[in-house]
């Protein structure tokens, strides 16, 4: 692997290796509803990211030691197909890595989630990476927000990530593989967008404290664009159950 | 625990005015010990006590392969192990998530620090050194990440890199390794709106959430991670940012 420096991850008009702004997102197209058989699902299509999301409950607990006579239980599972890299085929199932990203993820939804209203049962977050392209965590939480919503389990907010990250000295947002492996840091951030606060926060690489309240700032801003396509995602799933609605009544 | 967890009421009432169970303010460590060189038979290694919490860090190097898509670097590999004798809710079989957790908190500071070169690890084409951390979880008395991140910073900085001849290496031999920076961790708990650094297992409990922050000299952040339910603001982020700077000097000072 090349040096991390002997990389221009940008050019010198300001732009980056695929033309987009520092601020720009890659192009994300969000679609809610997309499974048969879940109670909720999404698919969200980010750069070249495929990820499949489906919410199954609140149904029975399993294993029943996880059963809170407070509040649901909130399961989720992250995987990455053996296919979805543009490298070796890698194995199948969690790993290490697959195993701390589903804990964090769930970590988001159990603030989110107003599990008080089903105690005693289960929500099962299932998440699979078909293709990944850099940011993938992020654009899970993603998929799996709007699944829930799909699955219309009360949530206090759509979760909205973005991974910014410095590559060549500047802060860019929504990094896609390539800045990630070859730029300086990363920082894959969840937001809520009602209160502007941390539901998922990681980072790697060197940063100051001014890189790190700047990096904030930036993905606040590229979370609300997220926030307005999920949004969107959900309407749109909305107007076609009105259409067949509709055409059944005529 | 359930003797912890029966004091969750309380400890949230006295972190809402500000105060913990043991006396502590909210930005105080335990007393920190360090014990260099503890199990002298590994190339590095350590003990680290903070308060009561327990652990120890082995360093070992093999010959590996190098990782296919970087063939001319050596490997670093941080494990955790929660022993069944640090918590009664610590039980054998596969790594758990928390011990998966900790193990790649402490590496990801580690490793984006770039505190080892493992450049310099390469032996031959094919053939590279591997360096691996073993954190040994002894005493589970609350904030695990700090203290194994600790131990692995002191074991790093006194270990031995062995000598490599004719395909074998010469343990009791070597070459200091060089250690380009100086990690360290702060863990905060979130509980009942404050942010508590170095919890003790009730807090833990009573808390909603962790972050932590791995910084190294010249303030410089490298890594983080957010656990737990709990939300955090931008104003919270950059407060705990300050202090893990501030406490960043008085831990290394420790090793």
């Amino acid at each position: 692997m090349a040096k991390k420096s002997d990389i221009q991850l940008v050019k010198s008009d300001g732009t980056r290796l695929d033309g987009r702004s520092p601020t720009d997102l890659r192009p994300l197209k969000i679609t809610a509803g997309v499974l048969k058989q879940a109670n909720g699902s999404a698919l969200v299509e980010w750069g070249r990211n495929k990820v499949l999301a489906a919410v199954y409950g609140p149904r029975e607990c399993f294993p029943k030691m996880l059963t809170n006579p407070y509040r649901a239980a909130i399961n989720a599972r992250y995987l990455m197909a053996p296919f979805s890299g543009n490298e070796e085929h890698s194995r199948s199932g969690p790993n290490r890595r697959s195993q701390e990203i589903s804990k964090v993820i769930q970590h988001v939804f159990e603030n989110l989630v107003l599990t008080e209203q089903f105690p005693k049962t289960m929500i099962d977050i299932c998440i699979e990476v078909l293709q990944s392209d850099g940011g993938t965590r992020i654009a899970a939480v993603t998929a799996a927000s709007v699944a829930l919503a799909d699955a219309g389990i009360p949530m206090r907010d759509l979760a909205c990530g973005v991974g910014v990250g410095k590559a060549s000295g500047q802060l860019l947002a929504d990094l896609d593989k390539g800045e990630d492996n070859f730029g300086e840091s990363d920082i894959p951030t969840v937001i809520s967008p009602r209160t502007g606060e941390l539901l998922l926060y990681q980072m790697d690489g060197m940063l100051t404290r001014e890189e790190i309240s700047r990096g904030f700032d930036l993905a606040t801003e590229a979370c609300m664009k997220v926030h307005a396509k999920q949004v969107e995602a959900l309407k749109k799933k909305y107007d076609t159950v009105l259409e067949e609605a509709g055409s059944n009544g005529e | 625990m359930i003797t912890d967890e029966i004091k969750e009421t309380m400890i949230r009432d006295l972190a809402k005015q500000g105060k913990r169970e043991d006396g502590r303010g909210l930005t105080d460590y335990r007393e920190i010990r360090v014990h260099k060189n503890y199990l002298p038979n590994a190339e590095g290694s350590a003990m680290v006590e903070i308060g009561n919490t327990k652990v120890a860090a082995g360093v070992k190097f093999d010959v590996v392969k190098p990782y296919s898509d970087r063939p001319d670097e050596g490997t670093l590999t941080v494990n955790a192990e929660l022993c069944c004798l640090a918590h009664q809710e610590f039980k054998p079989g596969p790594p758990s998530v928390d011990s998966i957790e900790l193990a790649r908190v402490v590496d990801r500071g580690i490793r984006s620090a770039e505190c080892v070169n493992v450049k310099e690890f390469l032996l031959e084409p094919e053939k590279a050194l591997g360096l691996y951390i073993d954190l040994y979880v002894l005493d589970h008395c609350g904030n695990l990440i700090d203290a194994a991140a600790l131990a692995a910073l002191a074991a790093l900085k006194g270990a031995r890199v062995p000598r490599y001849e004719d395909g074998k290496l010469i343990r009791d031999e070597g070459t200091q390794l060089k250690l380009a920076h100086e990690v360290t961790t702060c863990s905060f708990e979130k509980i009942a709106g404050n942010l508590v650094l170095d919890a003790v297992n009730a807090e833990e409990v009573a808390s909603m959430g962790r972050l932590t922050w791995a910084v190294c000299e010249g303030d410089f952040a490298c890594a983080a991670q957010k656990s737990g339910r709990a939300s955090f603001s931008k104003d919270e982020l950059l407060n705990m940012l300050d202090v893990a700077f501030e406490k960043g000097a008085f831990l290394r000072s420790k090793v």
